[in-house]
């Protein structure tokens, strides 16, 4: 999964698109899981992240990044 | 003391209202500039249009006639303006009233030597609504579909040639959307009867709206164009938030479109960019948009270089903004003593 390049995501987790002009509040796992695709990480990078900081499960964990992947195909922040 | 030249600059759109005029944003740009210093003369309509009372903004107020009195009444008033105020630049900012500055600017120039950077007649005639149409055919640029009407017994066709919904627009201003047969009828009246026909029905466009302020030289060359997205409109339909955008599509596009127009002066084009990234241009206004003061906001002040160019000073085109600039509009309550009032309305100057 790869972020669009002109995203920029603020520390306070705040996402802005300057493309289309959309901005989105993002909470603190999402803000931490799109640093890690912005520094190049995979998706099974991001699961195993998950799980160690998370109390969750892998298959719970592979459904939310899925989710969460939607969304963001949904807005059209990732290419 | 200064080495900057001092600029004297008339203009209007002092209306700085819920429904705005450009006058405020291109004023509060010109009051940034760095090239010059600016002296502002305004030219109002109406006695209450409030930058006529904010004295640190506009140095001096005139009233001129409405458009409707006709070109002479208004030759006649600017030259007595003109022979009180060495004025350099002429800056008109608002649509019904272009086709006259347009048509006295030569006159201006050879008799008062007052500069404009307007658009031609043919240009200005040519983006109106009823032929956007085909302008957009024209120029490349798509526009949606559109038929013009002149009579209400038009309209029985349009159920033929168009999909719901539709928009219903009037020549100049407002614009609504019909979902059915009876809301075209109910539109077209309301529309013609406050604005007059034609009335435009036009195939609605799904997506968002993302507007771009400009200046072309009349050479073809776009100084400096910025796209902004509305945040929140008003119901009046106008922006009072909005977001600039780092979006080169539409650069290319209205880069294209001043290079085949070779347009002269400011414009806002209107688009609509749909879900699919396509972009459908809804209007061309021949001025700048209320929102201008934006343009300097994130580096490109388009008023300063219109100033300029109209001086004969070279400018170099813009070739970059700052994209994730805001403008957030406010309203704010102005204490005149009537006095004041009083003077603009029986000496028509202030």
């Amino acid at each position: 999964m790869k972020l669009k390049r002109s995203i920029a995501i603020s520390d306070s987790g705040f996402l802005f698109n300057p493309i289309t002009g959309d901005s989105f509040s993002l909470n603190p796992t999402a803000t931490e899981i799109l640093r890690l695709f912005q520094q190049g990480a995979s998706e099974s990078d991001v699961i195993s992240f998950i799980q160690e900081n998370y109390i969750v499960d892998k298959n719970t964990a592979e459904k939310d990044l899925q989710d969460f992947r939607d969304q963001l195909m949904h807005y059209k922040l990732i290419e | 003391m200064s080495s900057k030249p001092t600029y004297t600059v008339a203009l209007t759109g002092l209306n700085a209202i819920d429904s705005p005029g450009p006058g405020m944003g291109v004023i509060r740009c010109l009051r940034n500039a760095e090239s010059f210093d600016v002296r502002i003369i305004g030219l109002s309509y109406e006695s209450l249009e409030p930058c006529i009372y904010m004295h640190d903004l506009v140095n001096k107020t005139y009233q001129i006639p409405f458009p409707s009195a006709g070109i002479d009444a208004l030759y006649h008033r600017l030259s007595y303006i003109f022979s009180k105020e060495k004025v350099d630049v002429l800056i008109p900012n608002f649509d019904a009233e272009l086709f006259n500055f347009i048509k006295l600017s030569e006159r201006l120039e050879k008799e008062h030597s007052i500069k404009t950077i307007l658009p031609s007649p043919e240009q200005f005639e040519s983006r109106q609504k009823t032929n956007l149409y085909y302008y957009g055919l024209q120029h490349g640029i798509k526009v949606p579909y559109s038929k013009v009407i002149f009579s209400a017994a038009d309209l029985s066709s349009i159920e033929k040639e168009f999909s719901f919904p539709v928009v219903v627009k009037g020549k100049y201003y407002d614009a609504k959307i019909a979902y059915q047969t009876e809301q075209i009828w109910q539109y077209f009246y309301k529309i013609s009867n406050q604005w007059g026909l034609p009335i435009i029905i036009q195939q609605y466009i799904q997506g968002n709206e993302v507007n771009v302020c400009g200046l072309g030289d009349g050479h073809g060359n776009l100084i400096g164009a910025v796209p902004m997205r509305k945040l929140y409109i008003t119901d009046k339909g106008k922006a009072w938030a909005g977001v600039t955008l780092n979006d080169d599509k539409l650069i290319s596009i209205t880069e294209a479109f001043v290079r085949s127009a070779k347009w002269k002066g400011p414009f806002e084009m209107e688009f609509v960019k749909t879900i699919q990234d396509e972009y459908y241009l809804l209007e061309i206004n021949p001025r700048f948009p209320a929102w201008c003061f934006l343009t300097a906001g994130c580096g490109q002040n388009q008023p300063e270089a219109l100033v300029n160019l109209a001086m004969n000073k070279q400018v170099v085109p813009f070739k970059s903004y700052q994209a994730g600039k805001m403008f957030i509009r406010y309203s704010s309550d102005l204490i005149v003593d009537i006095s004041e009032f009083e003077k603009i309305n029986t000496l028509g100057e202030l």
